[in-house]
């Protein structure tokens, strides 16, 4: 099957200190991957793992190094940005910023509508916005006339996922949208993003540190680390059996919801970021319990194991994994 | 309950925030009749979505009440050295003795109080030199070292600046800085929001490792249950100014009786399984508007004529409390003819 939204070897390289004594931080290292129509395509990992600046390159925002992105059958490796973003829409984490205070919400309705020539008439349009709005579960007269701080985040985030259906996008980017909403209206948003998989066959890009709602969303999952994909596969696979000691560590730091699975073991903390992007060999190799010496020195390649990418030296040598000594 | 156990214990305490806007008053009831009992040695979590008046609760509690906030009734009443007093009849002085050396207070984003202009060491040693009396430069920076040391921190964040330090890593500087006087109740307001899980498990490690090493109380607020399963001993759930259940956090899990309990914990994703879940409906209420009697009957699916004429009183089931009509008596049998 075609894919909707590829990234090619896809890098991202920040320079930060003076002229003299530059730090080169690597914030997205040869990332690549794959989208499908009505699926979702989860990146998950902790902050500074470059998830975002993932999702900016791919948005525009940011120029890759290197690299490229492909969307649908990718003839032409240049668009014009209305173009592109006719196809590709955002959502973003924090609702409250997306939105101006002092500006009406459905001012930002109106204004997409005008900016792709969607509708000819008034009424077009407000027929247009209102069936929008009730895919998301809302009406255009509960937001006529209204500002941002009459709604609740989780009212917002509902807006600025209809904001992002107006153009009938065919891949949606969903950069951490529960992480500010309420617990107690959170899963309406991530049943949202599951309908517009299924009945609209939207490719959902969904980066999220959340991985319990990323096993529900289902479909494919990257877990990245300090710029890298450190294991990439099926959700279910990926989180049921982690097979990289991040994910694993990833996996069993996640509270889960009954007191009578608490965490055992302890487990340490990187003193700064900065440390571990600058690190050679791979980035993980400094917490990692399973570490050896050549993980200091040298980066692993990403192998398959059982459908499974996996970035560590453990498996480099495929089928004969490493017996845990325990 | 012996009475002896209690640290912390309060009584229809209400707290509201009186704003003066044009043609009048607005009153934000914030925290709206609350009782608590807290108990000696253990962790004690407050649940609730933002909004739901679980910070100002805290404040509350900490009497750190500037205005527009007031305190509207009840009292705060800690139990020290087996008397028990009033927090807001005592004395500024006797205020200022109290905190950090009996109660002490992790604000929400505590991870950006450090002055960034200086070292680390030196916000202890500023720390240690207003509450303790008497003691050299140099003793201080032991007593700065041992502390950091006894909680698993590296002595080397001592000489680091503030922006040196990962979040996660400053976030746990925080709180040790809390706990450096061994205080004997500790409130901790979201100490793990805005952290990666990993991080949240460090922060999570260390509150706990504070509570065996002091056998004090640390209230924990956050919105987070999976975090609450795993550190609470007891957990309230509070809901537009109440507090709507409490229970052994075990209990909670197992058996929530609140219909938003319910909705609460029926809510959260689980691995292993992707079956459908559903949230409350609707939003949860403004604090300046509330609802008629129980706050949650518009989003209730079972809510009953009453649940609108009358706010729910607290119903005592052993360790379990629960403020909702259906489990007063004859509730179940009256839902049952309703509906």
């Amino acid at each position: 099957m075609q894919p909707i939204l590829e990234t090619r070897n896809l890098t991202k390289v920040f320079h930060r200190g003076s002229l003299l004594a530059r730090d080169r931080i690597v914030a997205v290292d040869n990332v690549t991957f794959s989208m499908q129509r009505g699926e979702v395509f989860t990146l998950a990992g902790e902050s500074g793992c470059g998830k975002t600046t993932t999702a900016r390159m791919i948005l525009g925002f940011e120029q890759p190094t290197s690299g490229e992105i492909i969307y649908g059958k990718g003839e032409e490796r240049w668009h014009p940005r209305v173009w592109f973003s006719q196809r590709i829409q955002a959502v973003f984490q924090n609702p409250f910023e997306t939105f101006n205070p002092l500006r009406k919400v459905e001012g930002y309705l109106f204004e997409t509508v005008n900016h792709y020539k969607l509708a000819s008439s008034k009424a077009e349009v407000e027929e247009l916005i209102d069936s929008k709005l009730e895919a998301v579960g809302l009406s255009y007269g509960e937001v006529a006339g209204r500002y941002p701080s009459e709604f609740s985040g989780g009212q917002l985030q509902r807006i600025s996922i209809a904001r992002s259906l107006l153009v009938n996008p065919s891949v949606l980017i969903a950069d951490e949208p529960v992480s500010m909403v309420d617990a107690s209206i959170r899963m309406s948003i991530v049943n949202l993003f599951r309908r517009l998989r299924d009945e609209l066959d939207m490719g959902i890009l969904y980066i999220t540190h959340d991985l319990a709602t990323a096993y529900y969303l289902g479909g494919q999952i990257a877990i990245m680390f300090r710029g890298n994909t450190m294991e990439m596969g099926p959700v279910q696979e990926v989180l049921t059996n982690p097979r990289h000691p991040y994910t694993q560590l990833l996996r069993e730091s996640i509270p889960e919801a009954d007191p009578e699975k608490k965490w055992r073991g302890r487990i340490s903390i990187a003193e700064t970021e900065q440390e571990e992007y600058l690190r050679e060999g791979c980035k993980f190799a400094g917490r990692c319990p399973q570490v050896m010496e050549i993980c200091k020195k040298q980066v692993p390649e990403l192998v398959d194991v059982d459908g499974v990418q996996v970035k560590c030296h453990l498996y480099v040598d495929r089928g004969s994994v490493h017996e845990e000594v325990s | 309950m012996k009475q002896k156990d209690v640290v912390l214990r309060t009584e229809n305490l209400k707290a509201h925030y009186v704003l003066d806007v044009p043609g009048g008053q607005k009153v934000v009831r914030a925290v709206d009749g609350v009782d608590l009992q807290i108990r000696r040695n253990e962790i004690y979590g407050i649940a609730g979505e933002s909004g739901c008046g679980k910070s100002t609760l805290m404040k509350t509690l900490y009497a750190w009440i500037n205005r527009p906030l007031r305190l509207v009734n009840g009292s705060v009443l800690y139990t020290k050295d087996g008397q028990e007093f009033d927090v807001y009849a005592v004395s500024k002085q006797e205020l200022r003795r109290l905190r950090w050396q009996f109660i002490a207070y992790v604000p929400q984003g505590a991870m950006s109080i450090f002055n960034p202009v200086v070292k680390i060491k030196d916000t202890y040693q500023d720390f240690l030199s207003s509450h303790l009396r008497g003691k050299t430069v140099e003793e201080m920076f032991d007593i700065a070292k041992e502390h950091i040391e006894q909680l698993g921190l590296p002595a080397s964040i001592l000489e680091a600046y503030p922006h040196q330090l990962s979040g996660g890593m400053r976030q746990r500087v925080a709180i040790a800085l809390a706990a450096l006087l061994r205080p004997s109740v500790i409130f901790a307001d979201e100490p793990t929001t805005a952290l990666d899980v990993v991080v949240q498990r460090g922060v999570v490690q260390l509150l706990k490792d504070i509570q065996e090493r002091l056998h004090n109380t640390i209230i924990l607020v956050t919105h987070d249950m999976g975090v609450h399963a795993n550190v609470t001993d007891r957990l309230a759930i509070m809901y537009a100014g109440r507090v709507i259940e409490e229970a052994a956090t075990v209990e909670i899990f197992k058996k929530p009786l609140h219909p938003y309990t319910q909705f609460l914990i029926n809510s959260l994703p689980q691995f292993g399984d992707t079956g459908e879940r559903v949230s409350a409906p609707g939003q949860p209420p403004s604090l300046a508007n509330l609802p008629s009697g129980c706050a949650f009957h518009p989003r209730c699916p079972k809510a009953m004529p009453i649940c609108k004429q009358k706010v729910p009183e607290s119903i005592v089931m052993g360790e379990h409390r629960v403020a909702c009509w259906l489990h007063a008596e004859g509730g179940e049998a009256e839902h049952a003819a309703n509906s």
